[in-house]
């Protein structure tokens, strides 16, 4: 992975170009000037312009997800601002939101000052996601009001659940001055107890102790009442069940203001790949079964889910080589996420490129409140260049995070992020 | 001799490779009858014992085995806490192999664990419990006593009662015991059996006289006593009540049925005493058939083939 300035003229050429916001793809060129959209259609290059051969790629809208854990500042050693950002453009993500359950975690306006600051110093967009509660202790509310003023773009306990109904309400309640996003990671902890995946067949067989799908769904439930109930915005994360989609699903139909958002990982995965314990696959929400991930792609398909987000979760080789029980919840994602998510959705259950990349782009970021209509001439170029038919096989060499706790090691993947244009540079992939 | 390198569960283990082990056993059972009871077949192996958690039957038992075949045994007691402390499982794996081994039984709180160390060293590992996995090594003894009192396995009928969902004994006699032939009836606290046993190809019913009525042998689990008075069960009475094998309830079926008992008894509690130490149980033999059973998996992992340039 090689990154460089861009010159004065680049020249995206011969490539298709993926609109999401126009739903259009058809061939063009696109030209930048000065590190911003200039025009796309047919361009003829000056003789000085950088020339980027493009032919049999797409050009599209820089990758966005709204769900990772960067781990800085508190635990460097499995990533770090910086690192985490190489991963994003290895995956061709071009802006990310960091969750804030880091040590300290961001529950402060100075730690979002902090992250937001760090975040300019990086190649890549770095907005953080603020606490809902002081130290995510499900107790205290946090200065939401200051935190965004500082940069904070939503608010969440993730890792943790807001168990306290009651507090839920009031989060909910609160952030409607602000018309933010609130996002709970719904796991009922008095349900699901030690339990380390998906109660089942397959857990049973492991002797496992294994927590069942309603330790999600109701939880999701409880917080889609709540938001009917306030009016607030809600966004659902990495979900992973049948029942808390047909939940989203429902309650979608009278509300606007919910959003979800759907894992590589739970689309890829079943239950069933964990007979040989592999630690790299211990999440939280844990991989479910295959109706479940039958039920999610539907769910990808009617527009259940507005977005794709990884979960970025990075931990160490010495949490990860430890027994099942010990090794902690989390898989890293960026890498492999396009050619997982294109194999399974695109190449495998019929779905339309364009709608994916509206799941990788405009949507996540129309629900963070960012600008969608990066094509717009003069706007800083932020994109992103694929192959959607390269059939490759996932591999260590190409991890970028620090951490390499990936369960799509050696899994074929099609679907090849090629080069990530923003802030000024581009990073392309040998 | 066997199939597979290691013995790490029941799922799966081909019915033939269990048939031989079950022979093999009955074999070194007449060893065991001898004066002298002990045969040179693991002479200058070297087996190391090494137990992350407690253990008194299986660890003597699986000692006694090792040492009446020659072998040189190591017994190693981790507690779990000293990883939690700093170092790896891999770590504490690979050190022990470093010292040039043959064979590691390992008994761990973690489920997967003796797979995970299958991963780390190169050396025979066989399973001597994995928290609430499997016990391979108990259910191919149960069924040797079973072969031994019935002289079949097909088609016999086995209740196992108790707490299953916290059972690696019952686990694999489930997996044993379907793959040769048998049946299984689970019976216990609804509480107590996993929510998607059925799905395992066994049985389910709440009602132990019936399971009485239907059954040819059961064994009988341990009921630990932290599991009482919390969330699952309610009282030692109650279980006792429900599913207890007593003299009284035994007397109400006018039928020979055998009674086992994987060990260590809760008298009073799974099991009176006095059908604990009736003609029809045959917990001792169990006891006896372990050392037999055991024996003969250490001699066909180890003792199989003659290594190169050993002379």
């Amino acid at each position: 992975m090689k990154t460089t300035k861009l010159k004065k003229q680049v020249v995206l050429k011969g490539g298709m170009i993926l609109d999401p916001m126009k739903e259009t793809l058809k061939k063009g060129d696109v030209l930048i000037e000065n590190g911003k959209m200039k025009s796309i259609g047919k361009v003829t290059p000056t003789k000085s312009a950088d020339v980027i051969d493009c032919s049999g790629l797409i050009v599209t809208h820089g990758f966005c997800d709204i769900h990772v854990h960067f781990r800085e500042p508190g635990r460097e050693d499995k990533e770090t601002l910086d690192s985490g950002s190489l991963a994003a453009l290895a995956g061709g993500f071009t802006r990310v939101c960091v969750m804030p359950n880091t040590n300290p975690p961001l529950d402060s306006p100075e730690s979002i000052r902090y992250t937001v600051d760090r975040g300019e110093e990086c190649p890549i967009h770095i907005h953080p996601i603020g606490a809902i509660t002081k130290s995510q202790n499900g107790k205290e509310l946090t200065e939401m009001g200051a935190m965004l003023s500082e940069g904070a773009v939503a608010f969440s306990d993730d890792g943790l659940p807001v168990t306290d109904t009651g507090m839920m309400r009031n989060a909910l309640e609160y952030a409607t001055m602000f018309d933010v996003p609130i996002i709970n990671h719904a796991e009922d902890l008095c349900l699901k107890k030690d339990g380390v995946m998906h109660e089942g067949k397959i857990s049973t067989q492991l002797g496992l102790p294994a927590s069942p799908d309603i330790t999600e769904s109701n939880m999701v439930h409880r917080d889609l009442e709540l938001t009917q109930l306030t009016g607030a915005c809600l966004h659902v994360p990495h979900v992973s069940s049948a029942k808390s989609t047909d939940h989203i699903r429902q309650m979608k139909k009278s509300n606007n203001k919910i959003t979800a958002e759907v894992t590589p990982h739970h689309l890829f995965f079943t239950d069933e790949d964990l007979i040989t314990y592999n630690t790299d696959l211990k999440v939280a929400p844990p991989i479910r079964t295959q109706a479940d991930q039958k039920a999610l792609i539907k769910g990808a398909k009617d527009g259940t889910f507005d977005c794709i987000a990884t979960d970025h979760a990075p931990h160490t080789i010495e949490e990860k080589e430890g027994t099942f029980d010990l090794a902690p919840f989390g898989m890293i994602g960026l890498e492999s996420c396009f050619g997982a998510v294109n194999r399974v959705l695109v190449k495998e259950n019929k779905f339309d490129i364009i709608r994916l990349i509206q799941m990788l782009s405009v949507n996540p970021r129309k629900i963070m409140g960012f600008e969608t209509d990066l094509f717009t001439n003069g706007n800083p170029a932020e994109l992103t260049i694929f192959d959607p038919n390269k059939k490759w096989t996932f591999k260590k060499s190409d991890i970028y995070s620090r951490s390499h706790n990936s369960p799509f090691i050696g899994e074929a993947l099609i679907g090849r992020v090629r080069a990530t244009i923003v802030k000024g540079h581009i990073t392309a992939l040998v | 001799m066997l199939q597979q390198k290691h013995l790490l569960g029941l799922e799966g283990y081909p019915a033939e490779d269990i048939q031989t082990i079950i022979d093999t056993a009955f074999t070194f059972r007449e060893v065991l009858d001898r004066p002298i009871k002990k045969v040179p077949s693991l002479q200058g192996k070297t087996i190391v014992n090494l137990f992350f958690e407690n253990s008194t039957r299986t660890r003597i038992s699986f000692e006694l085995a090792q040492k009446r075949l020659s072998a040189d045994t190591v017994n190693f007691s981790a507690s779990t806490s000293s990883l939690k402390k700093g170092e790896t499982f891999k770590d504490t794996a690979q050190n022990i192999e470093a010292m040039k081994i043959d064979a590691v039984v390992m008994r761990h709180p973690t489920p997967g664990a003796p797979l995970h160390l299958t991963q780390h060293i190169n050396s025979i590992v066989i399973n001597a419990g994995d928290g609430t996995h499997e016990h391979p090594t108990q259910a191919i003894l149960d069924m040797t006593s079973l072969h031994e009192k019935f002289g079949y396995l097909k088609g016999l009928k086995v209740g196992i009662i108790g707490d299953i969902s916290h059972s690696r004994v019952a686990l694999s006699n489930i997996h044993g015991l379907k793959t040769m032939g048998a049946e299984v009836t689970l019976c216990g606290p609804s509480t107590l059996i996993p929510p998607f046993a059925e799905d395992l190809g066994v049985s389910v019913n709440y009602n132990v006289d019936e399971v009485i009525e239907w059954a040819d042998a059961l064994n009988v689990l341990r009921i630990q006593r932290e599991r009482m008075g919390g969330g699952l069960l309610p009282s030692v009475r109650e279980y006792r009540n429900l599913f207890g094998i007593s003299t009284e309830r035994l007397s109400n079926h006018k039928k020979e049925i055998v009674i086992m008992h994987p060990g260590p008894i809760n008298r009073g509690v799974e099991i009176d005493s006095s059908v604990a130490d009736s003609d029809q149980a045959i917990i001792l033999d169990q006891v006896l058939n372990g050392v037999a059973s055991r024996m003969a998996i250490l001699y066909l992992l180890l003792g199989g083939k003659q290594e190169e340039g050993n002379s």
